[in-house]
């Protein structure tokens, strides 16, 4: 008699053997004519270049949403611009408020420093190395290290 | 691997009967790439929407090649865009096949004489299997393309090609 964790059990085995039969009968069956241009990547028939794993630095983010206030202010106030002398007091107040509210979240964004653009230097740590007597060997430069290490103990 | 891909040497009941098995799976789920060229592929739109319904031959638009079966040059082939039609075309595994569509792919069609930046026909680039006649041709003679693709699959073989 199966236990209640026998039957998930059994579930979870059943699953396992259905997937790896299917991935390993196509595997058997399969045309595999493999070229360099298949096994390239995918880039909808651009040739790829350069490494994918490129950092994006986060704060393109903060610019991407101050982009955005800005885009939709001018998108609804030059239109507004050109009638708003037609609709009278009301017309220029309900601009007037729009414009306000989008100050307040520019002002935000300026006393958080995120429209200061300074880029940062950043100094990677070093080891302190003593320069030591240029070493006679074939050895790369990065080896160094290493060598002295040997050389005092 | 490969275990069936044109290994065989001899033809036998078995094998015939495996033969047909595969190619009535390659047939019945013939994936497009995503791909669309000119005018051509306003009615290969049309065809795999509800009037003509592609779907019902199992015709699928896939956004990548890596998932596709058929690639169907639906249109103008510039010089520029051959690369790419070559590139893509390689990049869909194998066994895979193309639908040439419409005068221009087929050979350059009203860019035949003057037509500076045109591939005269793309099959100068890739290998085709069924050519499609029109400028643009109607969905039913897209389908009936397609229709001739499954036939040529219908008949494929797993026995290797003898030596002569």
């Amino acid at each position: 008699m199966l236990t209640e964790f026998g039957k998930a059990f059994t579930f979870i085995l059943f699953a396992i053997i259905f997937v790896a039969a299917g991935i390993l009968t196509a595997k058997l069956i399969r045309p595999a004519r493999p070229t360099k241009e298949k096994l390239s990547t995918y880039e909808c028939g651009e040739n790829p270049e350069g490494a994918p794993w490129v950092k994006f630095n986060i704060r393109f983010y903060v610019v991407a949403l101050i982009f955005l206030i800005f885009d939709v202010e001018i998108v609804l106030i030059v239109p507004w611009a050109m009638v708003y002398q037609s609709y009278g007091i009301g017309g220029f107040f309900v601009g007037f408020i729009f414009i306000i509210l989008l100050f307040l979240g520019m002002f935000y964004e300026w006393r958080k420093g995120d429209l200061d653009w300074v880029r940062p230097r950043i100094v990677p740590p070093r080891p302190m190395l003593k320069k030591a007597a240029p070493v006679q060997s074939d050895l790369p430069e990065t080896n160094t290290l290493s060598l002295e290490q040997s050389n005092q103990g | 691997m490969g275990l069936l891909d044109k290994q065989f040497s001899d033809d036998n009941i078995i094998l015939a009967k495996t033969e047909d098995l595969m190619n009535w799976a390659r047939l019945s789920s013939l994936w497009q790439v995503g791909f669309g060229l000119a005018c051509c592929a306003i009615e290969m739109m049309a065809t795999s929407a509800s009037h003509w319904d592609f779907d019902r031959f199992g015709v699928i638009p896939r956004p990548s090649p890596r998932q596709s079966d058929i690639i169907i040059i639906s249109g103008t082939v510039t010089l520029k865009m051959a690369i790419r039609v070559k590139r893509l075309y390689e990049q869909i595994p194998d066994p895979k096949y193309v639908i040439s569509m419409g005068s221009c792919s087929n050979c350059g069609g009203p860019y035949w004489e003057h037509g500076y930046h045109v591939l005269k026909g793309v099959d100068r680039v890739i290998p085709v299997d069924v050519y499609v006649p029109g400028c643009p041709p109607r969905p039913e003679a897209l389908l009936e393309g397609l229709l001739k693709l499954q036939e040529k699959i219908r008949n494929e073989t797993m026995v290797r090609k003898a030596v002569v």
